[in-house]
């Protein structure tokens, strides 16, 4: 019996985590779209989480999204402090965890509209929000 | 009540026990329970020679019914150790009642245990091998203190679509507080108010710490046979009238709606099996790892209209004199929290259903359990009644 081809897109020499986070490392922040279905995925997967099908390819999002849940984690300040996390809706049509930079921890409210970036934490490449300015 | 499935009433509880409750100081995990198997075996009428089967399982150890049928001495025809976090001694149950309806076996013992407190693991040396061993590459870099933050989210949420309030979620803890007053077996007994929660070191906004469960050690078991052997024991046994568990996903960020958990769809299953609605429910006991998680159980689970959960909880409805009797022994708030909580669920019905619940005794013959496990990731309910109810 034949296994069936993974396709994992355009140079898939690794896997969905590994092209997410090797784009990443180099400043790229490329998520996924399903071929299929049209619907984004958020967290790259082998297959959509929406329709079950393989056909998943990699676009480039605009990083614009919307504040949907925000928390303040009470931290000591050995521990680095009081630090931001929430979840945002991106404009293309999926969520992740982050946190929002630029703004008082406190100061974030559901709904702040937020710009993506990508940052670096030591070695860890991770996508951070910055709120949008509003146009007077 | 109509017969709605062949499993509803097919099996009981008829033994229940703990350990270890609070603080074990000297013993280890494994040591309180056995402590509690014993306790809750001998509570049955049965001796530990006569179980069959086992459902297990543990918050660190990834083979934990091993050493735990080696410890008590079991070769179980029937094991389950499927692991879904704090509600899986309550989704144990369904599994069970197959293997006994089957034949598989004839006596389920259901058992966990935690040194949690008093145990000298470097908890956060525990945290980072978490991180290795069960990845969340998506999440961690934005270092989440997990749980807490999952239902601090949520919480968020709740607030902002449904106007909830701070004092809304506060009453929560006062209410579980009132309850382990009542309790002598509960961790917490002091007086507290909304004032004190409100006023309580912050944890993760919105969420002080007193809306968050609190940080015990514990065991406890508790042995289900099939009905035919039921009335055998000494106690009156619990019956079990419907069960179902729900597993959506695991990170709180791939929720489709943070207002809304499995519980809507294990409760109605659990429910619809158990030929009850919530109207006929006389006492819930719901997994309050934090008091958010009180307010989207109800909702979920149809006490009150999603988003109401707050306005539904004020005045003390929950809390003793209330028109809802809820987590009678203190919950994981008041009671204890040993790393899971859901077993305790079950004893707290139980002895409900016994009559035998003391100062806080209900009139009870039909209790809702329901469990959560991880960061509203695990949904299981389960309906228990008396004799009365089959």
């Amino acid at each position: 019996m034949t296994a069936p081809a993974i396709d994992t897109g355009a140079a898939a020499a690794v896997g969905p985590e590994q092209t997410y986070f090797a784009a990443l490392a180099e400043g790229t922040w490329r998520v996924q779209r399903c071929n299929a279905c049209a619907r984004s995925v958020f967290y790259p997967r082998l297959l959509c989480p929406h329709c079950g099908e393989q056909d998943l390819g990699w676009f480039t999002p605009s990083g614009r999204g919307t504040v949907h849940a925000t928390t303040v984690m009470r931290r000591p300040a050995q521990a680095g402090g009081d630090l931001h996390l929430c979840l945002v809706d991106l404009d293309d049509g999926f969520r992740m965890m982050s946190r929002v930079e630029g703004v008082p921890p406190h100061a974030v409210r559901i709904g702040l509209r937020v710009q993506a970036a990508v940052a670096r934490e030591g070695e860890q490449p991770l996508v951070l929000f910055h709120p949008v300015e509003v146009q007077a | 009540m109509s017969k709605t499935s062949p499993c509803r009433g097919a099996a009981a509880i008829t033994g229940i026990g703990h350990a270890g409750l609070g603080a074990a100081h000297g013993f280890s995990e494994m040591e309180i329970l056995a402590q509690a198997a014993r306790n809750a075996v001998a509570d049955a009428g049965l001796r530990m020679s006569d179980i069959d089967g086992l459902c297990t399982c543990s918050g660190s150890a990834t083979m934990w019914a091993m050493p735990v049928a080696e410890y008590l001495g079991l070769r179980p025809a029937f094991v389950d150790s499927t692991m879904l976090g704090g509600s899986s001694f309550v989704a144990h149950l369904l599994p069970a009642i197959h293997a006994l309806m089957a034949g598989t076996c004839n006596a389920v013992l259901v058992c966990y245990g935690s040194t949690q407190k008093t145990s000298t693991v470097n908890r956060s040396a525990v945290t980072r091998m978490r991180q290795v061993l069960d990845p969340q590459p998506y999440e961690t870099p934005y270092q989440p203190m997990q749980p807490i933050s999952a239902y601090a989210l949520a919480a968020s949420r709740h607030m902002h679509l449904y106007g909830t309030t701070r004092e809304q979620l506060a009453e929560v803890a006062v209410a579980a507080r009132a309850w382990a007053r009542m309790n002598p077996l509960a961790y917490a007994r002091d007086p507290l108010s909304v004032e004190d929660v409100l006023a309580a070191r912050p944890v993760c906004d919105p969420l002080t710490v007193r809306d968050c469960c609190l940080l015990t050690d514990g065991a406890g078991a508790f042995v289900l046979v099939r009905s035919d052997r039921a009335q055998d024991g000494p106690h009156r046994p619990a019956y079990v009238l419907g069960n179902a568990t729900e597993v959506w996903n695991r990170q709180v960020s791939s929720m489709d709606d943070l207002t809304v958990t499995a519980a809507s769809v294990s409760g109605r299953r659990a429910y619809a099996m158990a030929g009850v609605g919530k109207d006929d429910v006389d006492l819930v006991c719901l997994y309050d790892a934090f008091t958010i998680n009180t307010l989207l159980f109800l909702e979920d689970l149809g006490f009150c209209p999603k988003g109401e959960g707050g306005r539904f909880v004020s005045g003390g409805a929950i809390a003793p004199g209330g028109r809802l009797p809820v987590n009678t022994n203190g919950g994981g708030l008041s009671f204890g929290h040993p790393g899971m909580y859901g077993v305790f669920l079950v004893l707290e019905a139980v002895l409900q259903l016994r009559g035998a619940a003391g100062e806080r005794q209900q009139n009870v013959d039909v209790a809702l359990v329901h469990g959560n496990g991880g960061t509203l990731s695990s949904q299981s309910t389960a309906i228990l009644g008396s004799a009365a109810t089959l």
